[in-house]
């Protein structure tokens, strides 16, 4: 355990001596929330609410889930792709320790960093600048956070399994940005799920993916209430469960046709 | 003509290296497909819930967005210099390209390209073709010359804005992320600048002009005549912003020391 830990503190580091290249990422991301921020305006018009969010609760969740994607999101599907390509792997393989496992602490390393250096003062600056509402009520704050740490999960897990998938298909740079824009669109970033037509909602219960951004942004927005919280975590919890399936037997079969391209 | 057979050899080397890996390339153009309609669903997504977005409608904002998507698969296609700085400046690569004998923006630009993007302007004739047979608008014989006109200026405003970015790494070499910065401010000009405050509005007009990338051009084929006089200036900017670009470009080049190996 110490080894992964130490893993997740040397990224942490390692993030921290780039740090210049974060206030220029906080800049982008209050651009986009800037972005939509005017669109909802917008669609909003001279209305109240839509699908039961209000539009300054619409705002703090367009703000709430970009800051939140700075904590989940990592290049660990393109690390894992590139360590395969350049047959850095095999060596990883041998190494006394579960590959995957470490490449989640780097992963988490870089999440902790960013959610500290980067979505903290960004919320602070977006709070500045648009109408945001914060919940005031400690156990929001405590569930979100729960929450917030299940969506690291499945998003990791995702993209672990992208990045496995490079075994299979060795060349993997079209998968990996597919995956991302299923994701912007599917887990709820851009579009809260609700606002969906029902069919489309159907279908997204089937899905992981709701699971990253639209349950901790509903519960820190209060958009979820009462016993909608608690399905939502054990909805997040069912696919961290689940998904260990597939990445364990999709890396098991990766080991044993292992092709390392030149090096 | 040299400079068209140099483009003709450039493309099909690159043809040949993108054909190894082909089930990556079906991937790859799935995926910008891909990307390319998460726009569109969050458009049709959202008018579900209203009918009008400020006195646009909603067949309007996806015209306004299939119209964007040309310039911006052209611009995609032959402007990447948004790793200007590190590739060619850092790494030394910029004094390979000026001990040739053609432009070294010439050369950049056919080195970095990526065809396969032109697929964009496909995905956006069909999305306006279908906007435009919802809106019952009519073709005149004028109009494909007016649309050529007015994506020549939109990719140009866009590779302007960008070369002149790249070329602020002459002066300092220091790195920089303005340049991802810039793809998405320029993912503003996809909506009505009307929903926008004066400030942005102006923004997006006089100095970083995404707007005539998307809405102002646009409003012309829309027949929209409140916004003509900004349809006719897209051309206009166009022009003077690649001018200005290449102008700072050559001055840059001048200004080149080399970074040193």
């Amino acid at each position: 355990m110490s080894m992964y830990l130490e893993m997740l503190r040397i990224r942490f580091l390692m993030m921290l001596a780039y740090r210049t290249n974060y206030y220029s990422g906080i800049l982008i991301y209050s651009i986009n929330i800037g972005a939509y921020y005017f669109l909802w305006q917008a669609i909003y018009g001279g209305q109240e609410s839509i699908q039961d969010l209000s539009i300054v609760q619409m705002t703090t969740y367009v703000a709430i889930a970009w800051m939140a994607r700075a904590f989940y999101f990592n290049n660990i599907d393109r690390e894992i792709a590139q360590e395969i390509q350049e047959g850095k792997v095999a060596v990883e393989m041998i190494r006394p320790y579960n590959y995957l496992g470490m490449k989640t602490m780097q992963g988490l390393g870089e999440g902790l960093f960013r959610l500290l250096f980067f979505s903290v003062p960004g919320m602070v600056i977006v709070w500045l600048v648009f109408p945001i509402s914060f919940s005031n009520d400690l156990s929001i704050w405590g569930l979100f956070f729960i929450s917030l740490v299940f969506s690291f999960i499945v998003n990791t897990q995702i993209n672990l399994i992208t990045g496995i998938l490079t075994f299979f298909l060795l060349y993997n740079t079209g998968l990996i940005r597919a995956k991302r824009v299923v994701i912007d669109l599917f887990s709820g970033l851009l579009l809260p799920i609700s606002f969906y037509p029902m069919w489309a909602q159907d279908i997204m219960t089937f899905l992981p993916f709701q699971a990253i951004s639209y349950i901790p942004s509903m519960i820190f927005t209060e958009g979820f209430t009462g016993s909608e919280v608690y399905s939502a975590l054990l909805l997040q919890l069912m696919w961290s469960v689940i998904l260990f399936i597939p990445i364990t037997l999709l890396w098991m079969s990766a080991r044993r046709r292992l092709i390392v391209q030149g090096g | 003509m040299f400079y068209v057979s140099i483009f003709f050899q450039y493309a099909s080397q690159y043809m040949k290296t993108r054909l190894q890996y082909r089930s990556d390339l079906v991937v790859e153009l799935f995926s910008d497909l891909l990307f390319q309609a998460v726009n569109l669903i969050f458009i049709l997504v959202v008018f579900g819930h209203t009918t009008l977005l400020s006195g646009w409608s909603r067949e309007e904002i996806i015209f306004i967005y299939g119209f964007f998507l040309v310039p911006y698969a052209i611009f995609s296609s032959f402007f990447n210099i948004w790793d200007f700085n590190d590739r060619y400046i850092v790494k030394g690569e910029m004094d390979r390209v000026l001990t040739r004998p053609i432009h070294s923006l010439f050369q950049i630009i056919i080195e970095r390209m990526e065809l396969e993007s032109m697929f964009g302007v496909i995905t956006g004739l069909a999305i306006m073709f279908y906007a435009g047979s919802q809106l019952g608008l009519t073709l005149s014989w004028y109009d494909p010359f007016m649309f050529l006109l007015m994506v020549a200026g939109g990719s140009l405003i866009y590779a302007g804005i960008f070369i002149i970015l790249a070329s602020i790494s002459f002066w300092s070499d220091s790195r920089t992320d303005i340049m991802p910065m810039m793809y998405n401010i320029g993912n503003y000009g996809r909506y009505p600048v009307d929903i926008y405050n004066q400030v942005i509005r102006y923004v997006l007009t006089w100095i970083l002009p995404f707007a005539f990338v998307g809405v102002y051009p646009a409003a012309f084929f829309l027949g929209r005549d409140e916004w003509y006089f900004y349809a006719f200036l897209t051309p206009v900017m166009g022009l003077i912003f690649i001018s200005i670009s290449v102008f700072a470009w050559n001055e840059g080049v001048k200004r080149y020391r080399g970074a040193g190996n």
